[in-house]
């Protein structure tokens, strides 16, 4: 049997909306993943050290106060700085559209935008996470 | 209301409608559901009779408009006299953009200000902190020093407006340089009025935006409110805030109930620092949610009121009337709004607003249709505002007091979520309050809880969401989003650097030191706060003072 996927659930920055985020963790926990959520105010450092400790297959990032176009593509640099080369990066919050194209190119996986079915969310991850 | 006989009467009458009658009915046409239930989960049952409110005694459950229990509204008059006041939440980037969206708004017919500030603000950080990186003027104005608000206000008379503040952990640094700002125009403070949120037990709970332990932030919070009881007068020293608690998830009750749990919070909090009930009573304000289920929002705000009203009669010994009213500001409700087919959201801003005007609201913020995917650009808050004005000048509402009182369903409604606020109450009161029930992650828990029904609920199709699970389209990507200048952080970073080398270094010191002196005594930390940000003390460094002395709030996460 596979092992368990391990998704890190993160608020980067100052946002305090986290209805998102942490109602996310319980659907991912439901559906086998192990989930850690980091809380609010978390710096890119702060979740890339999460996910490094933890030995995260995916990192969940959730932003709805605009920043998303600077700490998405940071949060991919530095796991990339700590050679986690293989950790899928997903994001969601308010994103207008027309950034997807630039988070994608930045190395975020996908975005997924309000709305979105949290099951469509699950497929996703299961569909395109690592080899355990 | 109805005499036992005429009861009688009405219920012989209902059992033979629904078995003759709607027993034919269903047999060659069911009902759409088996159940029906609002957007919070409460069952609504196929008619409502005088037999739903048999128990309800006019004079003792309704009474009069302006008089206890305040269930009809809290003015003799209501709309009647004058509008809601119409305010809509704004602010952006710099103080020089967000003055300029001021005056446009009072230039439109707006009555009110409300100024949103940016989450580094509200954080109590300044502008070139390092966790201020990429937030600075992003979901509302960054404000460092007084420098920034004097252009924030700039030809705005502050005897005029009024000024509503969302601002919590550091309201008293905000509302000193607002005091700061009006003495220099020569207004004097029993002339200046507003708001500032100051509920920083929501912000524990729900909102995220928290600095301080609990206990230091709720001293820092009465500090305030005593302030203003002395001094200025006409402000509206909290604002207790249920809005973010619905936003979060909640139901329409549970939304009052923890509102309810948190005001009483503040005013044990007032009455052992020894104030009488009815000095600040007066200034407590309210601050709810609308979303579209009109009927239920009325009733919410009705039960609101009666429930609040007895609270601060009968378990805190009020005497003044005015202490007894829940006054409240109602926005319409932002997670409602899609990001799917955006104009939709119009009309649904449009009901909440019809809610909250037959609620009996006091002042009013509807959403733009854009927020489920960008700040508001202009043309948005534009028609969100005439929305407003078409509630009040067209719809009627404004016109009669209360007027869906004695709408069976409606009252039956007020009891129902009057009843589950008093058992959330008893509770909390069981657990041994408020703030027990905040730590133990009770309330969290609660309201996580009901967003998770919601969500499985839309998920599975019971709940229809009108272009999320059913009449969806596809549709191009929209167009002429507002974006905030992301060079606004090192514009704010570079006033800030000239701001620390142009200040007067000994006086600004002296004034740092008077405001520790006092935060770390009895002493109201108030007046050393107006001193500072004279002194030209920033946000971040006043802030900086209290997390040396009171350390800094780590919440534990409840999922």
């Amino acid at each position: 049997m596979a092992k368990k996927i391990k998704i890190i659930v993160a608020k980067p920055g100052l946002d305090g909306h986290d209805r998102g985020a942490k109602l996310l963790s319980r659907i991912f926990a439901e559906a086998g993943m192990e989930v850690v959520y980091t809380g609010l105010r978390q710096t890119p450092e702060m979740i890339v050290e999460t996910a490094l400790q933890e030995d995260a297959d995916v990192v969940g990032l959730s932003s709805l106060s605009g920043v998303h176009n600077y700490f998405f593509p940071k949060v991919v640099e530095l796991l990339r700085a700590k050679g986690l080369d293989d950790v899928l990066v997903v994001g969601g919050g308010i994103i207008p559209r027309e950034d997807y194209e630039g988070l994608q190119k930045a190395g975020v996986n996908a975005i997924f935008g309000p709305g979105t079915p949290t099951t469509e969310i699950v497929e996703y991850i299961q569909k395109n996470v690592r080899e355990r | 209301m109805f005499d036992e006989k005429a009861l009688e009467t009405i219920k012989a009458g209902k059992e033979k409608w629904s078995n003759d009658v709607v027993g034919k009915t269903l047999a060659k046409n069911p009902e759409r559901k088996e159940v029906f239930t609002t957007i919070s989960g409460t069952p609504v049952e196929r008619l409502y009779t005088p037999l739903d409110v048999a128990g309800l005694d006019y004079g003792k459950d309704l009474g009069y408009p302006g008089l206890y229990p305040f269930t009809r509204g809290v003015q003799p008059t209501m709309y009647r006299g004058r509008f809601w006041t119409m305010r809509q939440y704004a602010g952006f980037g710099s103080a020089k953009e967000s003055n300029a969206r001021y005056r446009y708004l009072l230039s439109q017919g707006q009555t009110g200000l409300s100024v949103a500030f940016d989450l580094p603000t509200q954080a109590g950080y300044d502008s070139d902190h390092p966790l201020s990186m990429g937030e600075v003027g992003k979901v509302g104005v960054a404000i460092d020093s007084i420098e920034d608000m004097k252009v924030l206000f700039d030809q705005i008379p502050l005897d005029k407006v009024t000024t509503s503040m969302t601002i919590n952990a550091p309201a008293g640094i905000l509302l000193g340089m607002y005091l700061a700002i009006a003495e220099e125009q020569g207004v004097s403070f029993d002339k200046v009025g507003g708001t500032v949120q100051n509920d920083v037990l929501k912000e524990i709970t729900v909102r995220g935006q928290y600095i301080y332990p609990p206990k230091a932030t709720m001293r820092l919070t009465t500090d305030l409110i005593e302030y203003c009881l002395k001094n200025v007068p006409k402000w509206n020293t909290i604002s207790i805030s249920g809005y973010h608690i619905r936003e979060s998830g909640s139901t329409a009750a549970q939304e009052m109930a923890f509102t309810i749990a948190d005001g009483i919070a503040y005013v044990q909090a007032c009455v052992e620092r020894g104030l009488d009930v009815d000095s600040f009573g007066p200034r407590l304000s309210f601050f709810f949610n609308a979303f579209t289920n009109v009927l239920e929002e009325v009733a919410k705000f009705r039960a609101g009121r009666r429930v609040w009203a007895k609270i601060m009669k009968e378990r805190f010994g009020a005497k003044n009337p005015r202490s007894m009213m829940l006054r409240f500001h109602v926005q319409t409700g932002g997670v409602t709004l899609t990001a799917q087919q955006p104009l939709n959201n119009v009309v649904r801003v449009g009901l909440q607003a019809y809610a909250a005007a037959l609620g009996g609201c006091q002042s009013l913020h509807t959403n733009s249709y854009d927020e489920a995917l960008c700040l508001p650009t202009q043309q948005a808050v534009t028609v969100a505002l005439r929305t407003q004005q078409i509630v009040a000048e067209e719809s009627g509402a404004a016109d009669t007091i209360d007027p869906l009182a004695g709408c069976y369903y409606v009252e039956a409604m007020t009891e129902k979520i009057e009843a589950e606020i008093m058992d959330y109450l008893q509770k909390i009161d069981a657990m041994g309050g408020t703030l027990v029930a905040i730590e133990q992650g009770y309330i969290q828990k609660e309201i996580q809880n009901s967003a998770y029904r919601f969500q499985k609920e839309i998920e599975s199709g019971e709940r229809v969401y009108v272009g999320i699970n059913k009449y969806t389209m596809e549709e191009p990507p929209p167009q002429g989003l507002l974006k905030v200048d992301m060079s606004v952080g090192e514009v704010e970073a570079g006033k800030l650097k000239k701001l620390r080398a142009e200040r007067d270094e000994a006086k600004w010191k002296a004034a740092l030191d008077k405001l520790r002196q006092a935060s770390q005594t009895d002493e109201n930390v108030m007046p050393s706060v107006i001193e500072a940000v004279k002194a030209k003390a920033t946000v971040g460094e006043i802030c900086d003072v209290w997390r040396d002395i009171f350390g800094q709030f780590r919440p534990k996460e409840y999922v």
